[in-house]
């Protein structure tokens, strides 16, 4: 195994060009080293990004929206009071990952990578319209993240590829966002479905809307039909019957050890109206803790 | 003053000191099965079946034995080399085919071949190198399908003498007790409930998995060190499968990180010994979380049928049982525990009860705090609780009309002694938590569980240094607080402080045989041997205080640590303590010991009620559990703490099995969650505080009064939470665990 750690994304990209056979970038190494060590994924070349200049930074732009690092941990962001304030669903996405060990490694840009149809932050990360810088050897280019994750595992970019940065909208007035999932234990667990929303009012009512969905398809789920539901609402019972029947029917999950077809595509909805809920409070100024499934 | 001379009045018994072996587990001093290394010592691997049934038609080792790292690499084949001993029977035979296949793997997970080379990495990388062709069987994992005309037939001829004509090969044995009339009892009754139940395998979860470090000889002598319950059965069994004296392997047993049952029995030792010799060094091997789950023993599946008749006024008339344990692909599930602890509660006229041990594509099955019973309490505290639902009457009350009790013909058999679980019951009643008002959507369960316990065979030596202080050791492996216990014990006999004993599990080769540290036997028996082992010492001490005074022996006595003449008419003398006795010992006689070796009889058997409230949540069918109160006879309580920490302990693991785990096979027979994540043990916050009530109605068979208490705690759990989870859901709950998507769709269809 060749180990390298770059000192600007360039080269990191250049590095991985050239690598032969299974290539990872080590960010916090709570996936890759997992996988390593259980001898389900024994990558040639090891490219350790942390040593890159300002990739620990969480920087709030003129405009209001936000540039992150790509080894910004899930401790760092939920220890950032300003970040917290403005989404507080996207950070307790990120919160939700692994014990506090893991929150003092884990990051976005590996948990959207690694390409798991539960990762927790991408969801959240889908609904707040969230945008990763790519460097390659043909040069930058910026994506949404939903047009990261291709199927279980998988991902967009090409050989060479890799996120140099991630960029979060600002958050401007009146909006809130949240991520709910379910786990059949209280922590320490991976998302059987999990639900973003982030909307925002004009007064009560509802004029924009995200929805996005985990763990129900082979890849995060946005689902404009269930933001459609929302808009123009004041979140009244009958918009979020439509909002639990338009969830429903955008999942195509699987039966696995981890819930039924039956039973994630009826959750989906559940998640999604009490995600809502909260979203639409914190909209409104009104302080809530999400509750986690 | 007490009927009986059993002790009432206690100094030490009954105090919470701080454990001896604390400060070593906080401060990483303790050493664990994998903390052993040794001179030159190897790492080995073990290569398992991906197959759940498959026969081995070839085993190509060439390529791995090419590696300059692999030092020596063992399968079945190697037997008449002698790795293994050849012309074995019997429960050893089923050992040695299960720590390494012969000509058929059995199990996802099955040894197949083993690597010892200079480094861990090296051993799971030559792993890979050795070639084995499967031709696949057709394969069965479940107990019903396993008893099936036409089901895949793990061994023929596996079964004994138990078992009637006409049954499956793979219903290997056959139980059948009880007593009285249940047909007749039925028709007495003014309402019949017959129900089925069904219980996935668990694991026991231990946090530590099997870890040895091996080192045997051409010469037949041996040392191993590793994590058991017990070193004298692995002495034993590991001596028989490498065809070595006993004697000659000396065990010790490291600090146990957990066995609940599962550290029983061995698997990964005979391999390093058999490697050990191979290779002609020391060989480590340490099991993964993986091969934890898929190699060792998790607990029986189960498949129940009860039936059970009640008056309108709660009385039982008759109970019938039939309960079906798979225990993977050799005989021992515990069908005939689970039948026989079924009913065990309640005094009987009319009650039978049948079990059936079936081998099936999985592991074996290992022992898991009380096997079998708290299956068997699900199912039939299912029964009694729908039928007081449906008479309109209180489940206490009932139980408490139906409890045995001292007198009572036990539904396996025996009369029982003098038993407690009136005073349980009595006492969850009088407990605030089953009047305390339920909030919306919560619904409360009550159970009662039973268990046996043992006594087995012990022995204990104790000898006192020349300072006064005491050196206890005790043969079995302290799985949950005991050398503090026993430490307790022989103070109270000794009259010495606790600190001045310090208590150490004795290897092979230093004490007399010790069963293992199973059927919450150890506070009962080493207790018991512990006591006698301190009156042996008492004895002599008193011996030398009557030759320094001159009079007789049985003019002496043992008083607050002190010899004391034993009356007026025995002198005169002042008080000589223990240490002043000890101080010149070398002069007056020599050492000064106390032995016990015996096998006591007297283990009394212990029941526990069990008041659970819990909430379900209908939108997503996610169980909480939110009171959880457990009330059990411990005979005595040596070191109360502990005695809640093993309550505590019960119905922690009881949540969990009701709740979440589950072994979960696909359709090939592979195991689907070998791993932490996805087998779902309960983390802290799914836990609420777990109340604790010990009740004292001492054991006849104990010099204190001590029963034992690991296991009766797990019992009442299942049947308990399925019954508060049945009452919030308002549909009864038929099969364990009761995870979310089983609930959501019963919510739905009515169970
Ligand atoms: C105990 C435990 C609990 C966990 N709980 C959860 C949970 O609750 N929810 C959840 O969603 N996940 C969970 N995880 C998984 C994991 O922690 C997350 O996916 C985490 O966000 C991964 O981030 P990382 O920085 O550690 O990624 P790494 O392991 O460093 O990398 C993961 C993958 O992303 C790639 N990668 C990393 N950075 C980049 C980049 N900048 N550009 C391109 N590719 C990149 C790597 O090549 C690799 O394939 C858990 C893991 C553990 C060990």
């Amino acid at each position: 195994m060749q180990f390298h750690s770059p000192a600007t994304f360039v080269e990191a990209a250049a590095l991985a060009a050239e690598a032969q056979g299974v290539t990872r970038f080590l960010a916090g190494g709570t996936d890759v080293l997992v996988q390593l060590r259980s001898d389900m994924v024994t990558p040639d070349t090891l490219i350790d990004i942390k040593k890159i200049g300002g990739v620990r930074d969480i920087k709030l732009n003129d405009d209001g929206s936000w540039t992150l690092g790509v080894a910004v941990s899930g401790a760092e962001m939920n220890e950032h009071g300003p970040l917290r304030a403005a989404w507080p669903g996207l950070c307790e996405a990120m919160d939700l990952i692994g014990s506090t060990q893991i929150q003092g490694r884990a990051t976005l840009a590996g948990n959207l990578c690694n390409g798991s149809p539960a990762a927790d932050s991408v969801p959240a990360m889908v609904a707040a319209c969230v945008t990763a810088t790519i460097t390659g050897p043909q040069g930058e280019r910026t994506v949404a993240v939903e047009s990261i994750p291709t199927g279980p595992g998988l991902t967009s970019l090409e050989k060479g590829e890799l996120i140099s940065a991630l960029h979060i909208p600002a958050r401007g007035e009146n909006a809130g966002d949240a991520y709910l999932r379910f786990i059949p234990r209280t922590e320490m667990d991976i998302a059987v479905v999990g639900a973003a929303v982030n909307l925002r009012l004009d007064g009560d009512t509802i004029t924009e809307a995200r929805v996005a969905l985990g763990a129900v398809a082979p890849t995060v789920r946005l689902v404009p039909e269930a933001a459609e539901a929302l808009i123009g609402s004041t979140l009244d019972d009958g918009a979020l019957e439509k909002l639990v029947a338009a969830c429903s029917a955008a999942c195509s999950p699987i039966d696995d050890k981890r819930g039924t077809i039956a039973f994630r595509t009826e959750v989906a909805g559940v998640m999604a109206k009490r995600a809502a809920r909260i979203a639409y409070a914190r909209a409104k100024g009104e302080t809530i803790e999400g509750h986690h499934g | 003053m007490a009927l009986d001379d059993r002790k009432s009045q206690f100094l030490y018994v009954g105090t919470t000191p701080d454990r001896p072996d604390g400060l070593d587990k906080v401060t990483g001093r303790a050493k664990f099965g994998a903390d052993a290394y040794a001179p030159g010592m190897l790492h080995g691997a073990i290569l398992r079946s991906p197959h759940a049934h498959a026969r081995i038609k070839r085993i190509d080792t060439s390529r791995a034995e090419a590696l300059k790292d692999v030092k020596a690499i063992v399968t079945r084949a190697d037997f008449a080399d002698v790795p293994f001993a050849p012309g074995l029977e019997g429960e050893f035979w089923n050992v040695l085919e299960n720590v390494m296949a012969g000509d058929t793997a059995l199990y996802d997970g099955h040894a197949i071949a083993a690597v010892a080379a200079t480094s861990a990495l090296a051993a799971r990388d030559a792993l890979k190198l050795i070639d084995v062709r499967y031709e696949e069987l057709p394969h069965v994992t479940d107990v019903d399908e396993a008893m099936k005309e036409g089901a895949p037939v793990i061994r023929e001829g596996a079964a004994d003498y138990s078992v009637p004509e006409g049954m499956h090969p793979n219903v290997v044995r056959y139980h059948e007790s009880g007593h009285g009339d249940v047909e007749a009892g039925f028709a007495e009754a003014d309402l019949v409930i017959e129900d089925h139940f069904v219980t996935e395998a668990t694991h026991q979860g231990y946090i530590e998995p099997h870890a040895c470090l091996a080192t045997l000889g051409g010469d037949g002598k041996g040392e191993l060190w590793c994590c058991t319950q017990g070193h004298w059965i692995v002495q034993k069994t590991c001596a028989a499968l490498l065809g070595i004296e006993t004697s000659q392997l000396r065990v010790t047993a490291s600090e146990i990180g957990g066995g609940f049952g599962g550290k029983t029995t061995v698997f990964i030792e005979p391999v390093a010994l058999a490697l050990s010799r191979k290779a002609n060094r020391p060989v480590k091997i340490v099991m993964s979380r993986n091969e934890v789950f898929r190699a060792t023993g998790p607990t029986a599946s189960a498949s129940m049928d009860v039936k059970i008749g009640m008056k309108k006024d709660g009385t039982i008339t008759a109970a019938e049982g039939v309960f079906r344990l798979q225990g993977g692909a050799f005989p021992g599930a515990p069908g005939d525990m689970t039948a026989m602890c079924a009913f065990a509660p309640y005094n009987l006229t009319n009650v039978r009860q049948v079990g059936y041990d079936v081998m099936t594509n999985r592991p074996k099955q290992a022992a898991y705090r009380a096997p079998g019973s708290p299956m068997a309490a699900f199912a039939t505290e299912s029964v009694i609780d729908e039928l007081c639902k449906q008479l309109g009457l209180d489940p206490i009350e009932v139980r408490l009309k139906n409890a045995s009790h001292e007198g009572t013909k036990a539904s396996y058999g025996p009369r029982f002694e003098r038993i407690g679980l009136v005073e349980t019951l009595e006492a969850a009643k009088a407990h605030p938590h089953y009047s305390a008002p339920l909030k919306p959507g919560q619904g409360r369960g009550i159970s009662c569980g039973f268990w046996f316990n043992h006594g087995g065979e012990t022995s204990v030596s104790l000898s006192l240094s020349e300072d006064g202080t005491v050196q206890l050791a005790v043969g079995t492996p302290d799985i949950g607080g005991s050398r503090a216990s026993m430490a307790l014990m022989a103070a109270e006999v000794l009259g010495v402080p606790y600190e001045n004993i310090r208590v150490t599990i004795a290897d092979t080769a230093t004490l007399g045989y010790n069963d293992v540290s199973h059927g919450s036997r150890v506070t009962y028996a080493s207790g018991l041997a512990t006591i006698k082992a301190a009156e042996d010492a008492v004895q002599r001490l008193c011996a030398r205080a009557a030759a320094k005074w001159g009079i007789p022996e049985d003019a002496v006595k043992w008083e607050n640590g002190c010899a004391v003449p034993s009356g007026p008419n025995a002198g005169e003398f002042d008080p000589l303590p223990l240490a002043e006795i000890t101080a010149t010992m070398g002069q007056t006689g020599g050492p000064i010991s106390g032995h016990y070796e015996a096998t006591p009889e007297g283990a009394g058997v212990s029941f526990a009620t069990h008041i659970v409230d819990a909430e379900v949540d209908r939108e997503t069918g996610k169980t909480k559990v939110v009171r959880y109160t457990v009330v059990q006879d411990a005979g005595k309580a040596i070191h109360p703490t502990y005695v809640e920490g093993q309550f505590q302990g019960g119905a922690a693991q009881g949540i969990g099995w009701a709740l979440n785990e589950e072994y979960i096979y696909n359709d090939s027979g592979r195991l689907e969650n070998p791993l932490f994540l996805d087998y779902r043990i309960p983390v802290a916050s799914d836990l609420p505080m777990i109340d604790t009530v010990i009740v004292e109605v001492p054991n006849p068979g104990h010099p204190y009064g001590v029963r034992g208490v690991g296991e009766t705690s797990i019992c009442p759990p299942l049947a308990a939470i399925a019954n508060a989870v049945s009452a919030a859901a308002e549909v009864r709950m038929r099969r364990l665990p009761m995870s979310p998507p089983r609930v959501l769709s019963a919510l739905k269809s009515d169970g």
